[in-house]
């Protein structure tokens, strides 16, 4: 129940948005996300963008993981 | 997919699983949320985990715990002429006491399908000679989604849509969970969705009252094992506290916009979970300038008619409180399955039993 998509966001008027996922496109609202703009990576639960995807932040998980992969090989 | 195929790449999988060995102590680890179960079972990371850590269900299938009395009224309401039950796909096979939304289909009452609560809203607009019903059921994640139908369902002043509340929130169950002392968890996986709504502030309680340690934990193979390696490391340095391993979607406040949302729409309440009873401050209900679309006020007649469900075999309330392994549920693969399910947890997406049933059988 709990599962959300990162899609982005092609389209924005006002809270209604576009968003978009492997050329998958569907409806959503940005009530919670006020800063949301165009090319964002948002998560969609239910037609809603519940957060932005820090993709910064992403790339340091991603990182991090990648070192410790390098350490062990 | 982007932010999906990344957190899910074999070799950095092989580093943490390596990581988690060098960590690895006796540990019960819950993961909190019904979307985890599912993913960790999909993806056998039970499987990858050292031998002396083990993954346990826990309370957050939001389909699992909605009482069966709820349900049993929820399904009561598709008996009456021109009423629609809206609901989210998951619903379709809970068994109620007498019927399930699917087979109240079946025997010609109006159900009908939604995506977003919103989508329940314009169904009402576009019907406006049928009553509506949404079922809200969901924890914080889906609770804005149902508020925002709610407002615009009363800037439309429509008179055809009601909501019959089954929200529930998370931490008060969690604080319900650990004060009972009646399983021993070693550590939370703390749900990543929920989270991005409440912020991981609202669990500071855990390690604090409990000193249990806990990870706000995203739903990517490599996100739950980050999460299982956070709590496995608080373990080792002795030192429990509420990490935050889903930083790309999770911050540690709340979400300012869903918090002034839930607050216009719902006040808190007590709530009744399957297995776990009437927890207090664990549900919402409708606030009164929107109780024109409560549905348990608008049909209060009607529900008050239906009776109490009887005691039942099925034990999914010990299933949800981690306290019984689906496996060792003497109904479970015998007269339960995913065809004859016996109760929620067999027959949601996210179900414990459902989990096992489908990959670890």
């Amino acid at each position: 129940m709990c599962l959300a998509i990162p899609m982005k966001i092609i389209q924005i008027d006002g809270v209604q948005a576009v968003a978009e996922v492997d050329g998958v496109t569907r409806q959503v609202r940005l009530d919670l996300l006020p800063d949301a703009v165009l090319g964002d990576y948002v998560l969609i639960h239910a037609g809603l963008a519940i957060a932005k995807v820090n993709a910064a932040s992403a790339e340091e998980t991603l990182s991090l993981l990648r070192s410790l992969a390098d350490e062990i090989y | 997919m982007k932010f999906i195929d990344e957190f899910r790449r074999k070799d950095l999988v092989q580093a943490v699983v390596r990581r988690l060995r060098e960590l690895a102590a006796p540990a019960v680890i819950m993961e909190v949320c019904g979307t985890h179960t599912m993913s960790a079972a999909r993806f056998g990371l039970k499987s990858l985990l050292p031998e002396p850590v083990k993954l346990i269900s826990g309370p957050g299938c939001p389909v699992c715990v909605t009482d069966q009395y709820d349900l049993d009224k929820f399904l009561a309401l598709g008996d009456q002429p021109h009423t629609v039950l809206a609901s989210f796909g998951d619903m379709l096979r809970v068994p109620g006491t007498h019927t399930s939304l699917e087979k109240q289909r079946a025997q010609g009452a109006d159900v009908r399908f939604v995506y977003a609560p919103l989508d329940a809203v314009d169904l009402a607009r576009r019907e406006p000679d049928k009553q509506v019903v949404f079922f809200g059921v969901g924890f914080e994640t889906t609770m804005p989604t149902t508020a925002l139908a709610l407002k615009s369902a009363g800037a439309s002043g429509l008179d055809n849509f009601t909501l019959f509340c089954v929200h529930k929130t998370m931490p008060a169950a969690l604080r319900a969970l650990l004060d009972s002392g009646e399983i021993k968890v070693s550590g939370l996986l703390l749900p990543g969705h929920v989270t991005t709504i409440i912020g991981s502030e609202a669990y500071e309680f855990i390690p604090r009252d409990f000193g249990v340690p806990g990870a706000v934990t995203g739903f990517e193979p490599l996100d739950i094992l980050l999460g299982v390696e956070a709590i496995l490391r608080q373990l080792v340095e002795g030192r429990p506290r509420v990490d935050n391993v889903y930083p790309r979607a999770v911050q540690v406040q709340a979400n300012p916009q869903a918090m002034a949302l839930l607050e216009e729409v719902f006040e808190p309440d007590d709530a009744l979970w399957r297995g776990l009873g009437v927890i207090p401050g664990s549900g919402v209900r409708i606030r009164d300038r929107y109780r024109h679309f409560d549905a348990r006020t608008r049909f209060a007649p009607i529900l008050a008619q239906v009776p109490p469900p009887p005691p039942s075999a099925c034990r999914c309330g010990e299933v949800l409180r981690g306290v019984l392994p689906p496996k060792q549920c003497p109904l479970f693969d015998k007269a339960c399955n995913p065809s004859h399910p016996l109760g929620p947890c067999m027959v949601s997406g996210e179900g414990a039993c459902a989990a096992v049933y489908r990959y670890e059988r």
